[in-house]
């Protein structure tokens, strides 16, 4: 698939000397879902808003839909939609002005049936007549969703959609951006929730210190870097793996009280049953089972860790 | 060029006048109100005319000048700073939309306010006093240019500002002392020889001065050199404006 987004050793330093991003290169396909993952002053909102336009860089390119973001600004932003991490809004304005207001800023003619529709699929349709400042701050993230599509982008930002926002508002987020997704629209986002990016994304990139660490398919990375684990508990101490269960990749953990089993859990075959039935042939006696699998996050603050 | 963006920027500016129409509209009539009641009538009954004209219609032109310079000041530089305060600027800078695009929006839209708000004093002085316009198209002129320098004025001060307490120095500070001792409310002849001359540092004097001449045909400084002041100080700020624009001053850096 053809690249929407490319970044190419980018690297930006504010004035106060900080060096926030370190020659990164990206490149973001059209229709994908992808998050960026990282800790607080990583560079993931500094990467944003230069492909934004809303800081310059100090060097290397970013294009949008093969426009320089600099050079040819007005190509690129008329693309692109921004929700910005903090709930900057309007106080004083009603839904219904604020979002028609950043449709006028992108250029586009007024569309009172666009922004209907965009508020109707967002429910804050029956809140079109309220002042910002009586909404919730999930509805005010709605709002700045809104606003972000009121331009119909095909590139959506959104800098930690749900930071702050209640469970039940994330996964109607988190529907949203299904949704944006079958209408062909390319979305970015930066979270600190790692199970937010494995609940949605394509594609993971893990940015720490101003550096990409990674970027890589999440089926691969969790398949890659992910493991499923089974442990046994046991009644009694072993001194060492029993010869019948040799076949079987199992460690000894907490002074032969546990059995580890590792597994590959997408496999159609993961080993429990003949492992279990094996167990008791053996004349071992379980306490108990629980099964533990590596999340996104295990893999981010082992990744994190090691590089930072 | 992004005309709906210039026009959604402008009108979005409007919107909050029209929301705050008391504090906006009300209030500086009031004040010049009490202006004309003290000096016109109360002060003024026992000042002579000068060269001819009677002191409440003297201090008009100053008085109009005063609030034009004020208002253009505050809402261009609230306008921008604003935003700046709370944060919805990043929506302004990741728009197709050209500084320039920028400038245009707010400054015509404080430029208008202030604009309104000048006639609106022009009509309130002329319950209290019998005014004529000499040359209205002069009139016209100093005041479109005037409102449109102090809004670009106040613009900069808005980019510049990183709190409301520089927001409000050059408003609070700077400007009534350059009203008040620019002959607002006096001809310099009035003054000493040395203050004279100290005057003729004061940028609002030659403000003041060319836009009375437009109604009254007396002036402290030749209209000719009134006008090129203003438009020299409109030029250097287009010149430190596009210098903000080039370096991404304090907006994208």
């Amino acid at each position: 698939m053809a690249s929407i987004v490319s970044v190419s050793n980018l690297s930006k330093t504010y004035g106060s000397g900080f060096q926030a991003l370190k020659d990164v290169s990206l490149e973001i396909e059209e229709g994908e879902i992808l998050a960026l993952l990282g800790p607080n002053g990583a560079g993931k909102t500094t990467l944003i808003s230069i492909i934004c336009g809303i800081v310059n860089p100090s060097e290397g390119q970013v294009l949008v839909g093969g426009h320089d973001v600099v050079k040819d600004f007005r190509a690129t932003r008329s693309m692109i939609g921004l929700v910005p991490q903090e709930l900057t809004t309007d106080q004083f304005e009603t839904v219904w002005n604020t979002v028609s207001f950043s449709r006028g800023l992108h250029g586009k003619k007024a569309n009172p049936g666009h922004i209907e529709k965009v508020l109707k699929d967002l429910s804050l349709y029956d809140k079109k007549d309220n002042m910002m400042r009586e909404l919730s701050g999930g509805m005010k993230r709605r709002v700045l969703i809104a606003k972000a599509l009121s331009h119909e982008p095909r590139v959506l930002f959104l800098d930690e959609p749900t930071a702050g926002v209640d469970v039940n508002l994330r996964k109607d987020m988190w529907q949203v951006v299904e949704k944006l997704r079958e209408t062909g629209v390319t979305i970015i986002l930066t979270t600190h929730y790692i199970e937010e990016a494995e609940e949605i994304a394509d594609r993971v990139g893990v940015i720490n210190g101003g550096k990409i660490l990674l970027i890589e398919e999440k089926a691969a990375l969790m398949k890659k870097l992910g493991r499923k684990q089974l442990r046994i508990d046991l009644s009694e101490p072993l001194a060492a793996i029993p010869e019948a269960l040799s076949s079987y990749r199992l460690t000894l953990d907490d002074e032969g009280r546990c059995l580890i089993y590792d597994y590959d859990a997408s496999g159609e075959r993961t080993g429990i049953t003949t492992l279990l039935t094996a167990l008791a042939e053996t004349g071992i006696r379980l306490k108990d089972i629980s099964t533990h699998q590596s999340s996104l996050e295990d893999i981010f603050v082992e990744l994190v860790g090691a590089r930072a | 060029m992004n005309l709906e963006a210039v026009k959604s920027i402008y009108f979005f500016e409007m919107a909050r006048t029209r929301r705050t129409l008391l504090q906006s509209v009300v209030s500086p009539v009031i004040s010049t109100s009490l202006y004309f009641i003290v000096f016109g009538a109360a002060v003024g009954s026992r000042i002579q005319e000068i060269e001819g004209v009677s002191y409440g219609a003297f201090i008009t032109p100053g008085l109009i000048m005063l609030t034009l310079l004020t208002q253009c000041i505050g809402n261009g530089s609230f306008g921008i700073y604003f935003p700046k305060f709370t944060g919805t600027i990043y929506e302004i800078l990741s728009s197709p939309v050209s500084m320039a695009e920028i400038v245009l929006g707010y400054v015509g839209a404080a430029a208008t306010k202030g604009m309104m708000i000048g006639l609106i004093i022009l009509g309130t002085a002329s319950l209290f006093v019998d005014l004529h316009i000499a040359h209205p198209f002069v009139m016209l002129l100093f005041f479109v240019l005037t409102a449109v320098t102090f809004s670009l004025f106040g613009f900069i001060i808005g980019i510049w500002a990183k709190d409301f307490e520089q927001l409000n120095l050059i408003p609070m500070l700077v400007i009534p002392p350059l009203v008040f001792l620019g002959g607002s409310f006096y001809s310099i002849d009035m003054l000493p020889p040395f203050w004279q001359a100290v005057s003729h540092f004061n940028p609002v004097l030659y403000l003041i001065s060319g836009f009375r001449w437009s109604f009254f045909e007396i002036a402290d400084v030749n209209p000719a050199i009134s006008l090129a002041i203003i438009i020299a100080f409109l030029a250097l700020l287009v010149g430190v404006l596009t210098w903000i624009f080039k370096t991404g001053y304090r907006l994208r850096n």
